[in-house]
């Protein structure tokens, strides 16, 4: 069957947070796998239910962080020892223990600016258009409403079917996203 | 975008806690915080407040384009005190700056909830503060348009800056700590951005919060990666925190000064900071408690958490007090000996004993449960910590500098009213930053408080 290329998915409203982990439980359990889950504040468990177990960005902060360690301890190291050394009392030249509060800012610095810029790519921002801002209610999920989305390219997806579906997990209602 | 009028239909209702007043629900907790932002407009109040701290941030610009004009010499400083009034502001705004990060990320991975309500505002008090700040080193250099020779860059002299001083990882911590805060502070506002985003009936205003909120929707993926990262960057400023007023220490104890050369700086000045910054806290929630009527948010039980944590690091600073002196006579040492004596009972002797009544001896007070979840109270004690706090930098700077180890050298420090216009100005500069904040951003985090009602609804369940 041929869908109507217009149509995003379908999404359904519930009232609360354990509705919709249920509901979307129930939606993987059906063999439903393009689904997302859209709700006012984190909720616990969900982000399983719908498949996504891991999040890359640890590893992308430990590689930022390490990334700053070696700035700042080469931004240091390269000028005392290399470009501009001083013999200063006879001192050394490679005085690592002096260069341990700057090498630990830039691996704080980095780290952060990885966290911060890693999520937000990662969670594909900034997105300014998105076909679930077509639903009505949606402006709800920043308040206080809770939505499933099946979307159409999901290859269990049928608009009948998948609506008939969704109307049995007892919402608020179900409606169609225009894309 | 409509349905943007409340009706809360069916959802649930928290019977509250003691961090959270009784009947509040996801809808009316998004309403009240966001309505402040939208629809509530600017009282007559406000008005008066922000027109005074505009006033005093207008001083601040002649303060300053005065001491451009004509140079330090305007200022009280001398040789030998060649700190005065910048140093002294700059790390008492720098540590005023340290319990915004301290509530929004320790007590985040101390799994506090009390933080919540106070954490949004609390860590903007924290990026203003950081900005008053950063302008008193720069504002003390003799000649303020080469700061940038304190950054590394391969110039065409082939010199670099001096990576073995204390000074220069100043710049590295304050220049990270106002970056990290200012990530911390952005990433936390996402999701209320898209509220506000989905509440404003403007366009004007939809575009410019849609703009700020990147698109934000609330997916279950983008909740994971947020939460995750909301973490990493709380791991990440808790030891920041502790670092950054550690190396402001630095700057003093690593100099050989007798008052100044001492191992129990780090931890003195950062408790020191964490003290102050909670009685600026206290500053602020009063009043924005009252005048906006968020009783149910911050509540008292939040007040005496304050109070506590102000009267815990309180502690810490008084027996770095007590150490500092015991340690003098301990050593044995006649410069230390005599600059505590000095301290004591030389010409800046007023200024130590108002320390110690206001840092020290009034805050005592804070013993009874009756004063920490009184509103007044603590708002007049923070008052006293905080001019205790000011007054213990302005200690050890002058009082150290002034007599060290010649007589020949000695000399003392007058302020000048160019002094203090630069410095009461900065505290105009706070305000009014901070004003703008209140009136433009939601001042708790409207997200975390929906989490807060489903959390105390789930608790009173079970």
């Amino acid at each position: 069957m041929i869908h109507r290329q217009s149509n995003y998915g379908l999404m359904a409203e519930f009232l609360s947070a354990e509705e919709l982990l249920e509901a979307t439980k129930h939606t993987a359990e059906a063999g439903y796998r393009e689904i997302d889950a859209y709700s006012p504040f984190p909720i616990e468990g969900l982000s399983e239910a719908i498949g996504f177990h891991r999040t890359r960005l640890p590893v992308l902060v430990f590689c930022g962080g390490l990334l700053g360690t070696c700035t700042g301890f080469f931004l240091q190291w390269w000028p005392n020892v290399i470009g501009y050394p001083q013999n200063i009392g006879g001192k050394p030249l490679d005085s690592w223990p002096a260069f341990i509060p700057i090498t630990f800012e830039l691996t704080i610095l980095f780290a952060a600016l990885t966290t911060t810029f890693g999520m937000i790519a990662l969670n594909g921002l900034p997105a300014p258009y998105h076909p679930v801002f077509n639903v009505e209610r949606f402006a709800h999920a920043s308040r206080d409403s809770f939505f499933l989305l099946i979307k159409s390219a999901d290859p269990k997806f049928d608009a009948e079917q998948t609506r008939q579906f969704l109307a049995e997990l007892n919402p608020r209602e179900v409606s169609e996203v225009e894309s | 975008m409509a349905g943007r009028e409340p009706e809360n239909v069916g959802t649930l209702v928290s019977p509250g806690s003691d961090v959270l007043g009784p009947g509040h629900s996801y809808g009316s907790v998004t309403d009240k915080i966001s309505a402040i932002v939208l629809t509530r407009g600017t009282g007559n109040k406000y008005k008066v407040g922000f027109g005074l701290a505009v006033a005093l941030l207008l001083m601040l610009n002649f303060g300053v384009t005065v001491l451009f004009a004509i140079g330090v010499g305007i200022w009280g400083i001398n040789i030998p005190v060649g700190w005065g009034f910048a140093i002294t502001n700059f790390v008492w705004w720098i540590g005023i700056g340290h319990a915004g990060t301290l509530i929004s990320a320790f007590l985040l991975l101390m799994r506090q909830k009390w933080r919540t309500s106070i954490n949004r505002f609390a860590e903007a008090m924290t990026l203003f503060a950081v900005a008053c700040a950063g302008t008193f080193p720069l504002l003390h250099m003799g000649r303020p348009w080469l700061f940038y020779y304190l950054l590394p860059y391969p110039d065409t002299m082939g010199v670099w800056p001096q990576f073995r001083s204390p000074l220069v990882w100043d710049v590295f911590a304050v220049s990270t700590y106002a970056t990290v805060s200012l990530l911390f502070w952005y990433v936390g506002l996402i999701p209320d951005l898209a509220t506000l985003r989905d509440r404003a009936t403007k366009r004007f205003k939809q575009a410019l919060y849609g703009i700020f909120a990147l698109g934000w929707r609330g997916s279950a993926r983008h909740w994971k990666r947020y939460e995750m990262a909301g973490l990493l960057l709380a791991g990440l400023a808790t030891p920041l925190v502790v670092s950054v007023h550690t190396v402001v220490s630095f700057d003093f104890t690593i100099a050989l000064v007798p008052g100044w050369h001492s191992t129990i700086f780090p931890p003195y000045f950062v408790a020191g900071a964490i003290y102050s910054g909670f009685a600026m806290v206290i500053a602020l929630a009063v009043p924005l408690r009252k005048y906006y009527g968020l009783e149910d948010f911050l509540t008292v039980r939040h007040l005496d958490n304050m109070g506590k944590i102000m009267l815990g690091t309180g502690m810490i600073v008084a027996y770095s007090y007590v150490m500092e002196t015991f340690m003098a006579f301990y050593s044995g040492n006649k410069f230390d000996i005599f600059m505590i004596m000095n301290r004591m009972t030389g010409p800046y002797a007023a200024v130590y004993w108002t320390l110690i009544a206001t840092n020290l001896v009034i805050p005592q007070l804070l013993w009874s449960a009756k004063i920490r979840r009184n509103a007044l109270w603590l708002w007049v004690l923070s008052f006293s910590v905080q001019t205790g706090m000011w007054l213990e930098r302005y200690m050890i700077i002058i009082t150290s500098l002034h007599r060290d180890f010649i007589p020949s050298s000695w000399g003392m420090f007058y302020p000048t009213k160019w002094d203090y216009i630069i410095f009461v100005g900065t505290i105009g500069l706070f305000f009014t930053l901070f004003y703008l904040f209140i009136r433009f951003l939601p001042m708790i985090s409207i997200f975390e408080m929906r989490d807060l009602v489903h959390k105390t609804a789930e608790e009173a369940k079970s």
